[in-house]
């Protein structure tokens, strides 16, 4: 936590203080704080059941923290709660998107249904609620024209504008995956939150996946904040890493130095001091040490722990 | 799109003579049999095991269920038994099996004859009338089977090619789809007219228009919300008693009563809604139910206000737009209808006026569904279906936007029951049980949730058959169950069950549809999407710039006959 706020200039775009997060007799983010700036990247890393898909849930109104804050600065240096959203609020209010582990378009529409759907707020207000839109006002045809050339434009960023009147569930996995990418953008964030985006990509696509996201920083100016596996994405395009463990966070800074450090090695690797293992068990309250001390020898890829699995339930019901 | 269909037609249509060595080994020969190889050859001691235990089956299911009767006589109870009868029905079910049987060996043309001879047999033999329409409709689909099924051998067609055929059948409808279905709506508005037009298929008309009306209005919550809705039938009968009700205390004219109906539903299905909203699945279509219930418990109890079971008559019938009444001698001050047009009485006139009423009122919803499927409302209703913690992730409200899809669906259902009301000119509680409920439902779901050609097809086959077998009285609604499960055999997902994109990019013949300015994006997209005669398109989509919408517009209506 030291070496926490890169106060070089500009306030940075989100500030999260001592977050945590509580299911029961399970404390899944303990005290976690960071900041993440405008215009960088910043990965949250960890092994399984770090706590890092809470993380996001909190901030994209999915979870209501137990405590902590998460302030977002927006452009017009306004500052909002994100944890008193609504999660459908978080979109409009928050201006914050966000893309799922597992992957989750509208099968059945279109890919450009999907993308207009993200501009569902705009184009409701253009519409004056639908009463305008059934007589096609010339307002809301305006709006709509502009829907969808907004998403053109980020079908043709993400490489699928060709397909954009196919069903979205026929695209191939790597698709959808740039799909949900650009239909999380077309919602017009200032923080896009993205949840293991190169998760079951083949090299070369997490390769293209890696351009995206390094054009997105540039073209879009927003802040990124990415939950990542894969080390080669992580390491090649983040500006900043934040390490979690066991719900807390452990380190964090520039990846050579997150790279260096030997409490990050020691989680991803397994441990053999004592004196860590019992303040990772400590912290969480000795509920989940199972998943994450049995898991710890064999990294973080394989094992699926218990706060994790809770977590992908919680989103889901 | 067109080039590589008929690229994958000519490979299929090469792939059969690929496949025929492996049928030419068989010894049987001609050209006949190289795809018969599909057949097995003839074990006839395994068909007449087949049979024998077909037979068993079939005599044990029959044996309680039509040989025993009771008969409620003078001298008291006694039981009847109908020993030929059930000799029938079990020779019915092992024709049918051998009839499959043969299918099954190869044997299309004995199946065929088969089939014909069983037509033949329901209209010289004396069987009982449930049995003439089982060898009419078995014998049919047999032969039909049987037909097929040699046109497929004799053409050489592959499996292979039937699953391609199949796709190009399915393309096909899609194209077709919107003129059979405007085709169908000018027979709609010409019907009345037509010279074989009668009373009774006028009446018939009405009836099935007002399960149109009510399918299309459930759509909404069911096919394009995704909410199991099992107590819509709450809506109509708010809507036939908020007419009659206040055309019996306030004389309200029924002009004035048809929004008021729709509104008075709206309410009671924002009221509804805001509790059951939050629940999904099993548990929001049991609330549902309940509510659907509790609806028509209160009329049934509240006996002052809505004279409970007996129900409300004399609920007035509508006037022609308040200027002329329908009646030979009029009660009030209106001129009568005939009088005014100058026309002989005719008490068909008031049941045309109806149809067309209930025609409108169809159109009406029709026209108002299209158009907000096109809108974010609607998109952001098939959102929710599709994954609703994306859409919440996307600033979609779950609450107003599952609120705005009951109250537009509750107000349909409304305005559908005030027509019902002004038809029957009687209204009961009886009339608004589970059952209606479940009717239009699956109307909804046979048809092929969200397709308005669907649901009416399937409401013209719900409803209209068993109007068509109502000479069989007791098994009319054998046919609306036989209906039911053939249609969940072959068409498991509805009768039609394809989606038509809310919004297309490029039109069928790969032109764009929106004027997307700038960035090259029309130059990537046309190369990706049609290639070559890329700057032709370009420049036409930015002349495009200004029509680019009204042609979005006119793509809505268009597709309004479609759908």
């Amino acid at each position: 936590m030291s070496e926490a706020v890169p106060s070089l200039s500009a306030p940075p775009l989100l500030k999260v203080e001592h977050l945590s997060m509580r299911f029961g007799g399970l404390l899944a983010v303990d005290d976690v704080s960071f900041h993440a700036q405008d215009g960088e990247i910043t990965a949250i890393i960890g092994p399984n059941g770090a706590g890092k898909t809470t993380v996001f849930n909190c901030l994209t109104g999915f979870y209501r923290p137990t405590s902590g804050r998460c302030a977002l600065r927006h452009r017009d240096g306004s500052e909002v709660l994100l944890e008193r959203y609504e999660s459908y609020q978080i979109s409009r209010r928050g201006r914050v998107a966000r893309t799922f582990q597992n992957v989750r378009l509208f099968p059945r529409m279109t890919v450009l249904e999907n993308l207009l759907v993200a501009q569902h707020k705009m184009l409701m207000r253009a519409s004056w609620w639908t009463v305008g839109g059934i007589f096609n006002l010339p307002g809301y045809r305006r709006a709509s024209a502009y829907a969808v050339e907004r998403a053109c434009h980020y079908l043709e960023l993400v490489e699928l504008l060709p397909r954009a009147d196919d069903e979205a569930g026929e695209l191939p996995y790597g698709a959808q995956r740039r799909l949900e990418i650009a239909r999380a953008i077309c919602a017009d964030p200032v923080l896009l939150c993205l949840d293991e985006p190169a998760a079951g990509l083949n090299p070369s696509e997490s390769n293209e996946l890696r351009e995206l996201l390094r054009k997105l920083r540039e073209d879009e100016k927003i802040g990124i904040l990415l939950i990542e596996h894969d080390m080669s994405v992580v390491m090649g395009i983040s500006d900043h890493i934040v390490v979690l463990d066991h719900g807390s966070k452990i380190a964090e800074g520039v990846p050579q130095a997150v790279a260096a450090n030997p409490r990050v090695i020691a989680a991803y690797l397994g441990e053999e001091e004592s004196d860590e293992e019992a303040t990772g068990n400590g912290a969480s309250g000795g509920a989940k040490g199972n998943g994450a001390s049995n898991g710890a020898t064999s990294g973080g890829a394989t094992g699926s722990g218990a706060s994790n699995e809770a977590t992908d339930k919680g989103v889901e019901s | 799109m067109s080039d590589s269909a008929s690229q994958s037609a000519g490979a299929s249509g090469a792939s059969p003579t690929g496949a025929s060595p492996a049928g030419g080994m068989r010894s049987g020969g001609g050209g006949e049999r190289q795809v018969l190889s599909a057949f097995p050859p003839l074990d006839i001691p395994a068909i007449i095991r087949e049979l024998a235990f077909t037979t068993l089956i079939a005599s044990a299911l029959v044996f309680p269920l039509l040989t025993l009767r009771t008969v409620d006589s003078v001298e008291g109870l006694y039981i009847e038994s109908r020993w030929m009868v059930s000799f029938m029905a079990v020779a019915l079910v092992v024709a049918g099996r051998l009839g499959l049987i043969l299918l099954r060996y190869g044997k299309m043309i004995y199946a065929a004859v088969g089939g014909v001879v069983a037509i033949l047999a329901a209209f010289f033999l004396p069987v009982p009338s449930l049995f003439e329409v089982i060898l009419v409709a078995g014998g049919a689909i047999l032969a039909l089977r049987a037909l097929v099924d040699l046109f497929l051998v004799v053409r050489q067609i592959s499996p292979s090619a039937r699953a391609e055929f199949r796709d190009r059948g399915g393309v096909w409808v899609r194209r077709v789809l919107p003129w059979a279905a405007g085709l169908a709506v000018v027979f709609a508005i010409v019907l009345p007219f037509m010279p074989f037009s009668s009373r009774y298929l006028i009446d018939v008309g009405v009836l099935i228009l007002t399960y149109v009306l009510l399918g299309w209005g459930l759509n909404i919550i069911v096919g394009y919300a995704g909410l199991l809705d099992l107590g819509y039938v709450a809506f109509y009968a708010v809507g036939a008693y908020s007419y009659a009700l206040l055309a019996y205390y306030f004389d309200f004219s029924f002009w004035i009563c048809l929004p008021l109906a729709g509104l008075l539903s709206a309410s009671f299905g924002l009221l509804l809604g805001f509790p059951v909203l939050r629940l999904r699945g099993d548990y929001f279509a049991i609330v549902t139910l309940g509510f659907g219930e509790i609806i028509r418990l209160i009329l049934i109890n509240w006996f002052r206000f809505t004279n409970g079971p007996d129900g409300i008559s004399s609920i007035p019938r509508p006037s022609f737009f308040g200027i002329a009444e329908f009646a030979r001698k009029p009660k009030s001050d209106l001129p009568s209808f005939h009088e005014t047009f100058g026309l002989a009485f005719s008490s068909e006139h008031r049941l045309i006026f109806l149809y067309y009423l209930v025609l409108v009122l169809a159109a009406l919803v029709a026209a108002f569904t299209l158009r907000v499927r096109n809108l974010p409302l609607g998109r952001a209703w098939e959102a929710l279906r599709e994954d609703d913690v994306a859409s919440a992730s996307l600033g979609i409200s779950r609450t107003s936007i599952k609120l705005a899809a009951f109250g537009i669906s509750a107000t349909w259902g409304g305005i559908a029951g005030s027509f019902f009301a002004t038809r029957q000119g009687f209204i009961s509680p009886e009339s608004f049980t589970f059952i209606e409920s479940a009717i239009i439902l699956s109307i909804v779901v046979l048809g092929g949730m969200g397709s308005l050609t669907g649901i009416a097809c399937a409401a013209v086959l719900l409803i209209g058959l068993p109007e068509v077998f109502r000479e069989l009285v007791e098994y009319r609604m054998v046919t609306f169950g036989g209906g039911l499960v053939l249609i969940m055999i072959w068409r498991p997902r509805g009768l039609l069950s394809f989606r038509e994109p809310s919004i297309r990019l490029l039109d069928r013949r790969g032109r764009l549809r929106f004027a997307v300015a700038g960035r090259g994006v029309g130059e990537s997209l046309c190369a990706g999407a049609t290639g070559g005669a890329t700057g032709d398109t370009t420049s036409g989509a930015t002349s495009d710039t200004t029509s680019g919408a009204t042609s979005e517009a006119t793509s809505g209506t268009t597709g309004g006959v479609g759908r």
